[in-house]
């Protein structure tokens, strides 16, 4: 097999335009290619959220895959009950027992770490057929960026507002790939589309394998972070470049770094792109710093070997 | 614009039959810049027609020789109809070959 190049990624656009997404927005990108690393022969069970609200403005709909409006908290429920279902079919012979349809279920980071988090526990123990697909925003977006339990150390949103007293948000980004691989599931990934061949093998690897698997994907936001638009890819390619965001995987077991980083820069450089983080001052871009080295390290320490280097500073 | 239905007019559970039609609205009047693609500098690396996030870029089947000689097969275009003008495409591109000028109307 050839390596995936970007010249491989499929022509055929299975999310139409005319969505509604903001200008650059992030998670856009994340649901485009999604869908062509994934093709056609899927369904799609989607928790309400931003990339929910605006590619279903009744009567129209910009996706070209069977898709299904859930609630916020449970995607991952109904994404078991179509798998369930989907079975239940070909047992009965009312669907050809050879035709090969991945059930998919997608939600933003507060519908998967925060309300839906018990629907998915219960998907992955259950040990359901489903490719469960987290973008991350780190924050509520679509009601007007209020904090998740994924939004980052001293980030402005709506509900930690920065001024003297408080800071932004004061607690640490949950770890839900870390609770996800609790469960004991045969594959778990953490994707960044400006790696764009690693996103897509993944992808098709976590489609394939038969069980539930996990995809923590990374999704710039345009307004909920305070940025330009056209900045979008330097942002995720940042958010790589000074380990804030490592792309590894867990594939039955076994823990890989996908984009290795030998020299990391600054997480000030990432910082300083974002107006959710303009008002930090020295010690708290120092902290955050701080526990970035440490992630790194422990990264380190799963991978056996240094695949995420030290800061470099220019 | 028509009227719109009645409930009894809906299908059941006001499902959505028609794939990817939300290709009837479009986005181009949120645009404020417009990219405008340099087809003699572009080097076909199909990096901004990856990231473009509508998607607003087509890849054709169309032949091209650039001034400098160079023979392509395909050529990107801007589908003007729902390009937002977010700008990623001519940030992205590695020769420059999209300019971000002001859009007129
Ligand atoms: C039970 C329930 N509570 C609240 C809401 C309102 N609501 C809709 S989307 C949303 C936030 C979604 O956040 P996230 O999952 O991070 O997706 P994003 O909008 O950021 O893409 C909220 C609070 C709801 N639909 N249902
Ligand atoms: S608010 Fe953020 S996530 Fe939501 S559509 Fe806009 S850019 Fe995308
Ligand atoms: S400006 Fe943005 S929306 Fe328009 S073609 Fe470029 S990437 Fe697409
Ligand atoms: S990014 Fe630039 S060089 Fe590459 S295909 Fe687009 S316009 Fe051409
Ligand atoms: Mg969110």
């Amino acid at each position: 097999m050839s390596a995936f190049t970007i010249a491989s990624i499929p022509r055929e656009e299975l999310l139409a335009p005319g969505h509604r997404m903001c200008q650059g927005c992030g998670a856009a990108i994340v649901m485009r290619h999604l869908l062509k690393a994934l093709g056609k022969d899927i369904i799609i069970a989607h928790a309400t959220g931003c990339v929910e609200v605006t590619t279903s403005l009744y009567p129209e709909t910009a996706w070209r895959v069977p898709w299904i409006h859930v609630a916020f908290e449970n995607a991952a429920a109904v994404a078991s009950g179509i798998e369930a279902a989907v079975k239940a079919l070909k047992r009965k012979g009312l669907m050809n027992p050879e035709k090969k349809v991945k059930v998919v279920a997608i939600g933003g980071d507060g519908g998967t770490v925060d309300i839906g988090l018990q629907a998915l526990s219960g998907m992955l123990e259950r040990g359901h057929n489903v490719l469960y697909v987290l973008y991350d925003n780190e924050a509520y977006m679509n009601t007007g960026i209020q904090r998740s339990g994924a939004t980052p150390l001293y980030a402005w949103t709506t509900t930690t507002p920065a001024g003297k007293v408080w800071r932004g948000e004061w607690r640490r980004k949950k770890d839900i790939v870390g609770i996800v691989r609790a469960h004991g599931i045969p594959y778990v990934a953490t994707v960044n589309f400006a790696y764009i061949s690693d996103f897509y093998v993944k992808l098709r690897k976590a489609s394939e394998i038969e069980g539930p698997t996990f995809i923590h994907a990374y999704a710039p936001c345009v307004p909920g972070w305070r940025y330009e638009p056209h900045l979008t890819v330097k942002i995720a390619k940042l958010a790589v470049q000074t380990g804030i965001w490592v792309n590894y995987e867990i594939d039955r077991g076994s823990f890989r770094v996908t984009t290795p980083v030998p020299k990391r820069l600054p997480v000030e450089e990432y910082l300083k792109t974002q107006g959710r983080f303009a008002h930090l001052m020295k010690e708290e871009v120092e902290l955050i710093q701080k526990l970035v080295d440490e992630d790194v390290d422990y990264i380190n320490k799963l991978a056996g070997s240094v695949v995420v280097g030290p800061v470099e500073r220019k | 614009m028509s009227a719109l239905p009645g409930w009894r007019e809906l299908p059941r559970g006001a499902v959505i039959l028609e794939p990817g039609s939300s290709v009837r609205y479009k986005t181009a009047s949120w645009r404020v810049l417009k990219p405008v693609i340099d087809q003699d500098k572009c080097v076909r690396c199909r990096i901004c027609w990856t990231y473009c996030p509508e998607p607003a870029i087509v890849e054709l089947d169309q032949p091209y020789t650039s001034r400098s000689g160079k023979a392509y097969k395909v050529m990107y275009a801007i589908d003007y109809d729902y390009c937002k003008g977010c700008g990623i495409c001519a940030e992205e591109c590695p020769v420059k070959a999209i300019a971000m000028v002001e859009e007129v109307r």
